[in-house]
Parts: C-alpha cells; sequence; structure tokens
C-alpha cells in the first residue's frame, strides 16, 4: 500500500538526521507485484536488509526453512525483554512460530510487526437512522432481518470486495469461530473434523440466508473491493466490511462519512464473535546480511513509542506498539476495540491447503450466486480436503 | 577458407541463435523439466521435490476447475469460431463488392485489434458494467423500450462468459476480415462471370465458387482463432478483473493464479504443457483438413501480397 | 440492364452499407465514448453520457501525468517498443538473409527450429522465464523485457523477411560482392533497403505488440517506475478505479499512440496480414 510511501520517507530521513545510517524504503504495489518480488528476490539471492513478507504462513515458513530470515527471539528478549512488550501479544504472535509447530520451524520470532490491520465490519450511522434502527444489529437474524427495509429504500445491504478470495474465507471464518469454537475450527484444518460436520453446514447456510435475505449487495461477488469502498463512502451501501486500512481510504473518498466498526452480528450465543486481526505489515532481517545488527537496531527505533505515533496518524493505520494508541483517531480507536476479539490463520499452529481454502470460497461464491447448496459446498471442500491430506501423507516432505 | 566462411555466416544467426536459445528452447525445457516437480517457488530450485508424473496425474483426475476453465475457454472458442468468423465472412464478402468507401471500412474495421485488450476490457467495462460503469448498453435498452432486457451483463455468471466471449469477437473479427478480404481478391472474377453466364444465381455462386475456393482461407482462420481464443485472458483481467467464482476462468488465467497464489510452480507448468499439447494437436488435425481442402481445390494458389 | 435490375441493386447496396455502417459505429463508438469521458467529471460522467462534453475537462489528463505518473509510463512504453522493434529489425534481418542466401552447416535445421516455434505454442512459459530471468539477474530490469520482447517477435519476423529474400533477385548483389562488398556491407546497403516494404510489415506489427504487451511485462516487473503503459494501467486501476474520467484519461493515453501509428501505416497492416495472417 503505497499510501504509506510520505511516512515511510519522513522516518528515514529522521532516522539519518539522528544516527547518519541512510535507509532506502521501496514500497510495491499491488500487493501480488510484492509477494511476486520479493519471492524471486530470495531465489536470485538479492533480499534487501530489511523485507517485508506478504504471504501465507506456510510461505513464510519455507522462507525461514530456506534460510533467508533471522530469529530475532534473541533481540526480543534482552533487556528483560524489553522490546518484545512494547507490542501486542496479537500482532507478534503472526510473525511468530511456537513449540512443536507444523511447519517444521524452529521456535521463535521471525518479524516485526509494524502496524496492525483488523478486519471488522462497518455501519453508516446515518442510514441506519434513515431506516429507523437506532442500533446496529446485534444478531444475525436481526442483521438478515433490515434486508427488507434496504431494499425498500433502494439501498445496498453489505458490500465488500468478494471477487477476491481472501475476503470471503475471512468473513466465513468469523462465523465459524462464532458456531463452533476456534478449537473445532483447528480441528477442521488438521483433517479431525469433516467441512461436512453440521457446524460447517451451518456456516454455509448463512451464506446463503444473507442471499435471501436480499441484504448483500448486489453483484457483490462480482464487486472489486475499490468498488464496494466507493459504494460504502458515498452512502449507497448500509454496510460494508472491509479492513481498517479503510479509515484512509473513505477519508479521501468522503471526508463526511459518518460511520463506525462494529463485530459481526453474532449467530451463536455458544462461542464469542471473532474478526482477523493481527500485524498489518511486518519486516524480517535478512540473515545472510552484512548489516543486520544495523537493521535491528532501525527497526528497535521504528517501532519504538514515537515513531508508532506517528506512522498511526499519518497513515490511519494502527500502530504495533501499545504503548501509541491514545493519539489515534476516533473510528480507528473502533478498530483497535476489536484487537482484543481477533485471531487471524497466520497465528494458528497448521494451516489449511491453499486449493482447500479455494474450494471453499468458490463453492460460498456459488451459494451467494444460488448455484449450489450449502450441502454440496460442504461435501465438495470435504473431498478436495481429503485428497490433499492422502497427498501429503504420501509424499515426502 | 571454407570453415571460416561457414563462421562468418553463423556469425549472422549467431544474434537471433543465442537470443532465441536462453528465452525459448530453455524456458521451454526448463517447464518441461518442472513440471516433473513440486516447489513452492521460494526455496532454492535443487529443493524441489520430485513427483514424476504426479502433476499431470492431478490435472486429468482431479483438477475440476482447470476442465472448467477449459470448458469457458472452449465456449469463447466456439462463439469465436461462428459469431466472430461469420461476421468477418459477412463483411468481407460485402467489401469485396465494388462497393464505395471499402478503404474506409477496411480502416474501421481493424481497429479493434490494434487495441490492447487492457484497454478494450475496460473500455467495455466501463460501457456495460452496472456497478462501475455507465452502462450504456442498459441505458440505450430502456429506452428503445427494452426495458425488461435490463441486465447486469457482468455481473451475472450466466451471462458474463458469453459477454466476454462477444466482446473477444468484437476485439477479433478484423483480423478474419482481412484475411478473407485478401483471399476473396484473389478469385478470378472470370468464374464469377462464368457462372452468371451460366445461370447461376448469387447463392448458387457463393456456394459452389466463393466458398469452396477459400477453403484454405477458412481453416487458416480457424486455426488462428482457436490458438488465439483458447489462450486468450488478459481481456478477462480488464473486463471482469478475475475469475467469478469460476464462471470466467480460462486455462492461461488459472496458470497464472496457481503460480502466484498457491505458489505452486512445478504444477502450473505441468498446465502450460496440458494447454499446449491440446493445442497442437487441435492444429494438427485442422492442417490435415486444410491439406485435403487444398488437394480438392487445385486452383487455388497463394495468397499474393498487394 | 433493366430499371428493375438497377433499382434492386441499389436497394441491395443501401442494405450493405448499412450493415457495414453499423458494424462500423460499433467498432469507433467505444473509443469515443472513451475520449469524451475522459473529458468529464465525476460529476458529469454518469448524467452526461453525448459523446460530446458539455464542458472539456482537461485537468484528468494534467492528473493522469502527475498523480498518475502516465507521462513515466508513456515514455518506457516508447522506450521499450523503439528498443524491440529495433532490435527484431536488425537480428531477424541478418538471420533471414544468412538462412536465405548463405551457407553453412545445419542451416535447414536451425531455421525449421524457428518454424517449429513460432507453430507450437507454450502456454505458461512466462512461469519459466520467470525463474530464468531471476537467476540471470534480468528480472525487474528494461533490459530483460526488451529481450523477452525481441524474442517473441523473432520467429516470425525471420520468417517474413526469409520469404522476401528468397524471392529477391540476386543481381544486385552480386554486382555489389564484385565491387568488393563484404557479406555484411552487402546486407547492410543491399538487402536491408530492398526489403524495406517487408521491414515495414515487421515494424509495424512488432510494434503493435510490444505496445500492447502485458503478461510479461507483469511477470517482469515489480517496480513502478519500469512498468510500461499496459502494466500501469492495471495498477492504476487498482487505484483509482472509481475516479472514471482519469481512468478513462488514462486509457486514452495508451491508446491513442497506437491509433496514430496505425492511420499512418494502415497499407503495410492490410499486407502483413494478407500474407497469410502469420502474425495471429
Amino acid at each position: 500500500m503505497t499510501d504509506r510511501e510520505p511516512a515511510f520517507r519522513e522516518l528515514a530521513r529522521r532516522y539519518e538526521a539522528k544516527t547518519g545510517i541512510k535507509v532506502n524504503f521501496e514500497l510495491y504495489a499491488p500487493s501480488d507485484a510484492y509477494s511476486q518480488k520479493v519471492r524471486a528476490a530470495a531465489q536470485g539471492a538479492n533480499l534487501p536488509d530489511i523485507f517485508g513478507i506478504l504471504v501465507k504462513k506456510r510461505d513464510f515458513a519455507s522462507f525461514i526453512k530456506a534460510g533467508y530470515v533471522l530469529d530475532l527471539t534473541p533481540y526480543m528478549d534482552e533487556n528483560g525483554s524489553l522490546w518484545r512488550n512494547k507490542f501486542f501479544a496479537k500482532a507478534l504472535a503472526v510473525d511468530e512460530f511456537g513449540e512443536g509447530n507444523s511447519y517444521g520451524v524452529k521456535t521463535g520470532i521471525y518479524g516485526v510487526p509494524i502496524d496492525i490491520v483488523t478486519i471488522q465490519m462497518l455501519y453508516n450511522k446515518d442510514l441506519l437512522k434513515q431506516l429507523g434502527y437506532q442500533r446496529p444489529p446485534q444478531t444475525f437474524a436481526e442483521f438478515l432481518d433490515m434486508g427488507k427495509k434496504i431494499k425498500v429504500a433502494k439501498l445496498q445491504g453489505l458490500v465488500s470486495g468478494w471477487v477476491e478470495n481472501w475476503l470471503i474465507d475471512c468473513f466465513a471464518n468469523n462465523f465459524a469461530f462464532n458456531i463452533m469454537g476456534k478449537d473445532k475450527v483447528l480441528a477442521t484444518i488438521r483433517g479431525e473434523v469433516p467441512y461436512t460436520d453440521p457446524d460447517w453446514v451451518k456456516v454455509l447456510t448463512l451464506f446463503k440466508e444473507m442471499r435471501d435475505s436480499g441484504i448483500l449487495a448486489e453483484a457483490v461477488v462480482t464487486m472489486i473491493n475499490k468498488t464496494a469502498e466507493q459504494l460504502f463512502a458515498n452512502e449507497k451501501a448500509v454496510f460494508a466490511f472491509n479492513g481498517s486500512w479503510c479509515v484512509n481510504v473513505y477519508k479521501s473518498m468522503n471526508p463526511g462519512l459518518d460511520y463506525a466498526a462494529m463485530l459481526p452480528p453474532k449467530a451463536s450465543d455458544k462461542f464469542p464473535m471473532t474478526v482477523w486481526g493481527g500485524a498489518g505489515s511486518s519486516f524480517m532481517v535478512n540473515a545472510t546480511s552484512k548489516n543486520k545488527d544495523t537493521a535491528i537496531r532501525f527497526l528497535q527505533w521504528l517501532t519504538d513509542t514515537e515513531q508508532q505515533a506517528y506512522l498511526a496518524e499519518a497513515t490511519n493505520n494502527l500502530p504495533a506498539n501499545k504503548e501509541s494508541l491514545p493519539k489515534i483517531p476516533e473510528v480507528l480507536a473502533g478498530f483497535s476495540k476489536a484487537i482484543d476479539s481477533s485471531t487471524h490463520p497466520n497465528i494458528w499452529d497448521v494451516s489449511e491447503f491453499p486449493v482447500v481454502i479455494e474450494s471453499l470460497d468458490r463453492g460460498i461464491q456459488a451459494i451467494i450466486l444460488g448455484e449450489k447448496t450449502p450441502v454440496e459446498v460442504a461435501a465438495e471442500v470435504q473431498k478436495i480436503k481429503e485428497r490433499e491430506l492422502a497427498r501429503k501423507d504420501n509424499r515426502p516432505r | 577458407m571454407k570453415i571460416r566462411s561457414a563462421l562468418e555466416n553463423y556469425g549472422f544467426i549467431l544474434p537471433a541463435l543465442s537470443i532465441f536459445a536462453v528465452f525459448y528452447i530453455i524456458p521451454f525445457f526448463f517447464v518441461l523439466r518442472l513440471s516433473f516437480f513440486d516447489w513452492d517457488g521460494i526455496g532454492r530450485l535443487s529443493s524441489a521435490t520430485f513427483v514424476g508424473l504426479g502433476n499431470f496425474k492431478e490435472i486429468l483426475l482431479q483438477d475440476p476447475n482447470w476442465w472448467q476453465a477449459m470448458r469457458n475457454a472452449g465456449w469463447i472458442t466456439f462463439i469465436a469460431l461462428t459469431f466472430q468468423n461469420i461476421l468477418a465472412f459477412m463483411l468481407a464478402v460485402a467489401c469485396d463488392r465494388e462497393i464505395r468507401m471499402k478503404n474506409f471500412y477496411r480502416l474501421i474495421f481493424f481497429i479493434p485489434p490494434i487495441l490492447s485488450e487492457i484497454v478494450v476490457g475496460m473500455v467495455w467495462r466501463f460501457i456495460i458494467n452496472d456497478v462501475d460503469g455507465a452502462n450504456i448498453i442498459n441505458r440505450f435498452l430502456a429506452q428503445a423500450g427494452l426495458a425488461q432486457f435490463i441486465h447486469n451483463w457482468l455481473a451475472d455468471p450466466k451471462t458474463a462468459l458469453t459477454t466476454v466471449a462477444i466482446v473477444h469477437s468484437w476485439k477479433g473479427f478484423g483480423w478474419g476480415f482481412l484475411i478473407f478480404l485478401a483471399g476473396l481478391q484473389t478469385i478470378p472474377r472470370e468464374f464469377y462471370e462464368a457462372a452468371r453466364v451460366d445461370g447461376a444465381n448469387a447463392w448458387q455462386t457463393f456456394r459452389k465458387i466463393t466458398v469452396p475456393l477459400l477453403m484454405p482461407v477458412i481453416i487458416l482462420v480457424a486455426i488462428l482463432t482457436i490458438l488465439g481464443t483458447m489462450q486468450a485472458f488478459v481481456l478477462i483481467l480488464g473486463l471482469v478483473g478475475g475469475e467469478l467464482a469460476g464462471h470466467t476462468s480460462v486455462p492461461v488465467l488459472r496458470i497464472l493464479d496457481v503460480m502466484r497464489d498457491s505458489s505452486r510452480f512445478g504444477y502450473s507448468c505441468a498446465l502450460g504443457i496440458n494447454l499446449g499439447v491440446i493445442l497442437v494437436i487441435i492444429s494438427f488435425i485442422q492442417y490435415a483438413f486444410s491439406n485435403r481442402a487444398r488437394a480438392l481445390t487445385q486452383d487455388y494458389e497463394h495468397i499474393p501480397s498487394e | 440492364m433493366s430499371i428493375y435490375h438497377q433499382s434492386k441493386k441499389a436497394v441491395v447496396n443501401t442494405l450493405i452499407h448499412l450493415f457495414l455502417l453499423a458494424v462500423a459505429v460499433t467498432c469507433i463508438y467505444p473509443l469515443l465514448w472513451m475520449v469524451a469521458s475522459s473529458f468529464k467529471t465525476q460529476g458529469t460522467i454518469f448524467s452526461d453520457i453525448s459523446l460530446i462534453p458539455r464542458q472539456f475537462h482537461f485537468e484528468n489528463y494534467y492528473l493522469a501525468l502527475t498523480k498518475g505518473d502516465f507521462g513515466r509510463y508513456f515514455l518506457n512504453s516508447v522506450f521499450y517498443t523503439v528498443s524491440a522493434v529495433l532490435g527484431i529489425v536488425f537480428i531477424s534481418s541478418l538471420a533471414a538473409y544468412a538462412f536465405s542466401r548463405l551457407r553453412f552447416p545445419g542451416r535447414n535445421i536451425i531455421f525449421a527450429v524457428f518454424i517449429a516455434a513460432m507453430m507450437i505454442p507454450i502456454p505458461g512459459s512466462f512461469v519459466s522465464l520467470f525463474v530464468l530471468l531471476n537467476k540471470l539477474h534480468l528480472r525487474n530490469t528494461s533490459l530483460g523485457y526488451i529481450l523477452c520482447m525481441i524474442n517473441v517477435g523473432l520467429a516470425t519476423s525471420i520468417f517474413l523477411l526469409k520469404t522476401f529474400f528468397d524471392k529477391m533477385p540476386r543481381e544486385l548483389e552480386d554486382a555489389a560482392r564484385i565491387d568488393g562488398c563484404s557479406k555484411l556491407g552487402i546486407w547492410w546497403n543491399v538487402a536491408l533497403p530492398l526489403s524495406r516494404p517487408v521491414l515495414a510489415v515487421v515494424v509495424i506489427f512488432n510494434a503493435l505488440n510490444v505496445w500492447n504487451e502485458y503478461v510479461l511485462a507483469l511477470i517482469i516487473f515489480d517496480s513502478k517506475h519500469l512498468m510500461p503503459l499496459q502494466r500501469a494501467l492495471m495498477l492504476f486501476r487498482g487505484e483509482f478505479l472509481t475516479n472514471y474520467p482519469l481512468l478513462m484519461a488514462g486509457l486514452t493515453i495508451t491508446a491513442l499512440p497506437i491509433i496514430v501509428l496505425y492511420l499512418f501505416m494502415q497499407r503495410y497492416i492490410v499486407k502483413g496480414v494478407a500474407s497469410a495472417g502469420v502474425f495471429g
């Protein structure tokens, strides 16, 4: 996200003025261009001293196992864990590999979180009032019920960039945690619970219910997130499902927009609603670099309270350093509340096969399009899951 | 002396040969090799796992997404072969007559082919999309009193692929048009004259003279259409933006996604080979056909350049 | 001819013209619409759907060139196109001349390999090019992209030029040889100038091809400042998707040069396509 470029430039300038060490930030957009870049740099053995890895945990582990990433644990634990304690534990967890993790990576912290992203629902305060609601929906049933009124008012319900799979994945996961709890979700990923389990079918059915109630925006599965952001910013949609980076986006599109963040409405009382959140971007230190120590000192400075506060203010992103929180805008603070109820696939000690995630997301798109039933999708996903599990057992790793 | 001369002559092809070797031959064998491996593109290549024919087995038996993409591309190709090429043929026949503004039409019809797929995709998206476009088509339908046909063409998975195919045909028909026109102009006018003297009507002349004599050209256009369309995908990126839950996925888009999103480099190479082999087989079949057609129409000479 | 026949012919001709005109309109309408939209504002673009905007707003171009950095992408595209086309012209004409006129062992086999390459598609070769260019440290460089684009145009250009050289009379070359001209001198002074009409075909088609290329640019470049227009447009869309007039200005900047080039070199396109449509 290159909207952060001026802020990083400024920080580099300050650091040079202070220490005489020149730091050159190179930012890439969009994120797929970046993950292509960093992968190529690794293969070509020309990774910079500090780099980010914008990929799934599984790929992160590959980077570590190939020897590209420095284990930062000793530095984090220096002086009574001074550095480690500055961060939100949830943010740091994204860069951590725990004891006996399934990736076969040595226990440790392999990255420094720079900011935090949470992905939540947002609602337009004015529109909700116009529709006659005093507060955002508390339960899923209430949420579905709003669909009719929204249709009548010729507005869109929930908008989100669901042409991209990961936002769907994230939405589904929130409800999976809510309906069956973390342990069962992780057990599914480990292959101990099938996707055909009634709880998973229930998660998939939520999408069917949303479709039927008219609460989903038209064409939501063909929507690019930018379009969704524009619809929400222009007050054409009542709800949005988006990451906390949107604060900056909405501000540029419509400074007067009156909105707030909320947790998705609960579909079950059994388990708490959980949203995705954690380090938005992290920096890794090149294990083969000659400037390791300099790089680490710079990262320590960059994640200090003052620099973090500056970064948060300049880019409207949540800081990773918890001591910088007091100074951030109100809407953003609303996002920060969700950090406590957040999780992220990258902090689980297992991760789902990319093809299984793909089939789940596609299946959900098909449900929204009315082409498949939740039961059919569950069966399809499970079939692919079993295939991948069998393959994993057959192959030397 | 002779050896020196030969070496000197090699010097002429050396630049071409070295570029070709590095950027075509090596990648060709590299794709072949990599298709037998499982490799995430992160660790060193030497750490890739050899899986034998595993990738191909998965393609053939367990990858419905790939075959859906194939079917989609097949549908686009079908529309290109019929709608696009028939349109091109009709336009060429129309322009082959003594008609005014012939050069003007020829100029205009080849404008879509010279534009990039990105530009075409984005402009058409803007013209026909509901969410982020002006949807001129729907406005036109509304004004023409055909409001019942108003539709969200690109967002509805039932119509998205056909919409893509029609835009693809719009972009591509100029090629067929020019090739057909060049072919038509090689047919000696005396043949038509003779047919008229024999009392043949326009349709008979068309069926008995134009079509048979043009057969090799028709087959050439068909081959080019299939090869081009089966590999097309950039237009979809511009027009739809993605795979639309598989409804607008096509093979090369899958290859790109498998490489970039799932980081399965070996598997994506295997997919590429699978598609390449299928295309080569199709071309061979058509080539055989065109040889037979050529034998049938011995009068046909090579299309001369202008 | 009877009046009946004449009037029938007039009706048929009118119908044919209507058909041709209708198709012609669909060909240029989207372009006119694109250009017209680029002069509108976000506010008027959906309300004013006429092809002639009520008011011309040039600031979209200004914004595209400054904020969108389209000036740089434009120059990049020009640079890549010119370099690749020049490379193709020299390298392929050298090789085509050798394949046509000079003797050396393996000549026919090597030529056959080039032609086979023209016929055999390897979809997804970008996967290996990505890895290979990375190894050679040519990824994310202008040189890497230009070499790739030269390679793309090579086989067909060699084929076209060889076909031409094969038909070219030998007398002029013989005369030059008697005057003491070297092989390279003959290529440069005799063959190249004579092949001008075919070179024009090679130039125009390769220029179109390079200017419009997207996939290799996607695979090769990560740095924005190196990207050509087509690649930058997709980035631009990600950032400014909802700013339609700005996007349309970007599209116009990308499409206009190639349309102008086409209008000037139109007859070579017809010729190129007529010689069996090899550039499909």
